[in-house]
């Protein structure tokens, strides 16, 4: 359930408020439920609010999980 | 979209899918819950079906909140909506539920009730402080990803000392559904459902965390991976899952690292815990009253509670007899064992709730899988 | 200093155009409604038809088939980034003729006004539609004013309806495709629903997409100029791509197979569906058209496509099958297959 997608923080606004930019859509959403937000940061934004902010490195590490069993097939073989 | 793009990528998934088909154990099947319905509808509109072997089967869980509210507390929705000087504001799910005599929020609007619809709960308060003389009532549903936006709303309205705005509460908890459906004697008992393990919610765990999820691996021996909402995390869950399985483990993993962590959003949870507390009871659709499963307003926010500021009648609606919906959220059947499947019931006249939400385990079968039924000679039985 | 009782002769007080709104007394067929339509829309739309100031309109025959088609407008909101319920209407009605291979040649438009809504609004629509007539050369002949009481209309309602000429040896109809035979799409898809729906109240978005509402007979000329053989086309207006092909396929009685990763989507159009929870292949497209052509002849009527401004865009998105259950079905991106069935009901943002 609940839709949720990671956004671009673009700037901070007033009141604890940010816009984001999804490909050139730009929206202004609450970070009242996360700390430490920069521009330049990725959140996850769910009905207008940031719900967490998302981690690039772990980001880099999962693909390279999905992409790591193909070079483990090709070591094997 | 950066975040987004990458993790749909169609080569990875072929690569992913191999290693799926490499590793599954031939001899037996594996039977996987997605619980969320976002999930499912990853599932349904990326075709990732296709992408599994046969003996990897998904079912369909009841983690689709607009699929699990009852009609009764629908109807109340629009009996507020009917309320002379109510606005009632909802988010655009809710609208086309089927109640009783083919009514339906979107259908009461057409009748003259106001009824707005709102991407977020913060333009429900707005939309209290720009009408000043009018009741606004906000038809709150969701899981725990959606609560804390609804308990910013409430601390909200509070801070902006606003009398006209209320919540009409209907939010539901994760872990006691689906201690609901392993505990159900299908489940339990009779061995009817094998159900191997789950996939756990990808935005619900961005605010509860990984932890919650320990009870059930231990207690009922089953593995739950935690997956991201884009079609790689559900494939690559489902390659974590057969690995668990394969080597008796049941544990809790998290594919979804990049936004779950161990304790979850701290601040979110304290906000909702401020807010909100544990009904001893609730009704879900198709599940039956479930202990401890929904949230109510705590009295020291009483000023915002619907069901303090009006009477809401508790009316116990109840489903037509040949749908199978309740079986169907469970994981008993699926929906082309119902009677009505496709024919009394679809997408335009939904006559249950798993085919009203998208998310739905028949609208998503309806929309997405039925030509693959009508293309197969026989479908196998485990 | 005047007389008392003097009447001006030939003078009557212009309509006020800044300040007014539209009054019973505009549709009641007297003095308000003559000067309201000499003023607002015989001006705006000027040609010789209207000039005549009849009820009717009087042209010469055509030889051959003749079409015609009829559109109600009922949009909101009415102005949108791109256009408005004008230019809509007219090439609304100018593309249903198109979309038959034939030439539009005149217009009539009928409005129905909510009392109370602005003059200066109904001027606004009243030149768009008059600048799209002129850019598309198909005159506004005759027309028709209708006011009805405040609350039983949604500002304005604009029908109009069409005539035009079907060249020899021209047969698209909908029943034709054939399986082989290959499905484009004239360009990007899903921004006039995604510009409308950033103007609806709570769903404020900022975004640059506009309505890509244009009349397409000048290119389905040049289409059939090069590929007489097009079996059918067809504009993907209210339920998007989706639900015109699956028309399509009923009436022809075919399946089809369309391929995710060629169908032209902007970013931000993606983007916006992504935050609502929306689906692309529903949404409205108001200057877009859908051709299906002999396999054959695929190449040649791209390369068409794109040389025209409004075709820049085309791409050869899918193609015709043999299906007894008429499935319109699509390769994902991501290597699996599925259905892509008929839009049922509105499609509404979701939070789940």
């Amino acid at each position: 359930m609940c839709l949720a997608i990671p956004a671009y923080v673009e700037q901070l606004t007033a009141d604890n408020h940010a816009i984001v930019n999804l490909s050139g859509i730009r929206k202004e959403i609450s970070l009242i439920l996360v700390e430490d937000i920069t521009p330049g940061d990725y959140v996850i934004v769910h009905v207008g609010f940031a719900l967490q902010k998302l981690d690039p490195l772990e980001a880099e590490r999962t693909l390279a999980m999905f992409a790591e069993i193909s070079s483990r097939d090709q070591d094997l073989s | 979209m950066k975040y987004i793009d990458e993790f749909r990528a169609g080569v990875l998934a072929q690569q992913i899918a191999a290693k799926i088909a490499a590793e599954a154990d031939p001899c037996r099947h594996y039977h996987f819950m997605e619980f969320c319905g976002g999930h499912t509808h990853a599932i349904s509109r990326f075709g990732i079906v296709d992408l599994l072997p046969g003996n990897v089967r998904m079912i369909h869980g009841p983690g689709c909140p607009v699929c699990v509210l009852p009609i009764g507390r629908v109807q109340n929705a629009i009996q507020l909506a009917q309320t002379p000087d109510v606005i009632l504001c909802s988010y655009g799910d809710m609208l086309r539920i089927p109640t009783t005599h083919g009514m339906s929020l979107l259908k009461a609007k057409a009748q003259g009730a106001e009824i707005r619809m709102v991407y977020s709960s913060a333009d429900a308060v707005k939309i209290a402080q720009q009408n000043p003389q009018r009741q606004v009532v906000f038809f709150a549903i969701g899981f725990e990803t959606t609560t804390p936006p609804t308990a910013i709303a409430i601390k909200q309205a509070q801070a902006l000392g606003l009398k006209n705005f209320s919540v009409f509460c209907n939010h539901v908890l994760t872990p006691s559904a689906i201690s609901h459906i392993l505990q159900s004697p299908e489940v339990r008992e009779f061995g009817l459902v094998p159900l191997d393990g789950f996939i756990g919610p990808a935005h619900v765990s961005v605010v509860i965390g990984s932890q919650p999820y320990e009870y059930f691996s231990e207690e009922f021996q089953k593995p739950v991976v935690i997956a991201g909402f884009e079609p790689l995390d559900v494939m690559q869950a489902i390659l974590m899952l057969i690995r668990q399985i394969n080597t008796g483990r049941a544990e809790v993993e998290n594919e979804f690292t990049r936004a779950v962590l161990p304790a979850g959003n701290i601040k979110a949870q304290a906000l909702v815990a401020d807010v909100f507390e544990l009904r001893r009871t609730f009704e879900w659709r198709g599940l039956g009253w479930v202990p401890y499963s929904a949230l109510k307003i705590k009295s020291r926010y009483a000023g915002f509670d619907t069901e303090q500021r009006f009477t809401i009648s508790a009316l116990s609606i109840a489903d037509n007899k040949a749908c199978e919906c309740s079986a169907i959220l469970r994981g008993v059947k699926r929906p082309q064992d119902c009677k009505i499947f496709g024919t009394v019931c679809t997408p335009e006249n939904p006559v249950g709730s798993c085919m009203v939400s998208s998310e739905g385990a028949c609208a998503a079968h309806y929309r997405y899988g039925r030509f693959r039924e009508k293309n197969d000679a026989v479908i196998k039985e485990n | 200093m005047s007389q008392k009782g003097f009447v001006k002769s030939g003078y009557t007080r212009a309509l006020d155009l800044k300040n007014g709104c539209v009054e019973m007394a505009h549709g009641s067929g007297g003095r308000a409604m003559a000067q309201l339509i000499q003023q607002l829309f015989v001006t705006a739309f000027d040609n010789e038809f209207l000039r005549q100031m009849n009820d009717q309109a009087c042209f010469p025959s055509f030889s051959g088939r003749m079409v015609m088609s009829t559109d109600s407008h009922v949009v909101t909101p009415l102005f949108f980034p791109g256009g408005d319920i004008g230019s809509l209407s007219v090439h609304g009605t100018i593309n249903d003729i198109a979309m038959a291979g034939a030439k539009p040649c005149y217009l009539a438009a009928g409005f129905i006004l909510e009392e109370g809504f602005p003059l200066a609004d109904l001027k606004r629509i009243v030149d768009s539609m008059a600048q799209a007539a002129r850019s598309a050369q198909v005159p506004i002949i005759t027309g028709d004013t209708k006011v009805v009481e405040k609350g039983s209309g949604d500002g304005v309602f604009i029908t109009t309806t069409g005539v035009g000429m079907v060249p020899e040896g021209i047969h698209i109809s909908a029943e034709n495709a054939r399986p082989g035979d290959k499905i484009l799409v004239s360009g990007t898809l899903g921004d006039h629903g995604v510009a409308v729906m950033a103007q609806r109240e709570n769903l404020s978005f900022e975004t640059s997409i506009e309505s890509d509402t244009a009349a397409l007979h000048g290119l389905v000329a040049q289409m059939i100029a090069v590929t007489p053989n097009i079996r059918v086309l067809r504009d993907p207006t209210r339920g998007g791509l989706a639900t015109t092909l699956n028309e399509i396929a009923q009436q022809s009685s075919v399946g089809m197979m369309i391929h995710e990763s060629s169908l032209p989507i902007q970013e931000q159009v993606q983007a916006a569906c992504e935050f609502l929870g929306l689906d692309p292949l529903y949404i409205a497209n108001e200057g877009k058209l859908i051709a299906i052509c002999p396999a054959h002849d695929v190449e040649n009527l791209l390369r068409t496509m794109r040389a025209h401004p409004l075709g820049k865009n085309a791409a050869i998105i899918g193609e015709i099958i043999e299906d007894s259950h008429c499935f319109v079905q699509m390769q994902t991106s991501f290597g699996g297959t599925r259905v892509v069935d008929w839009l049922s009901g509105e499609q509404l943002p979701r939070i789940c």
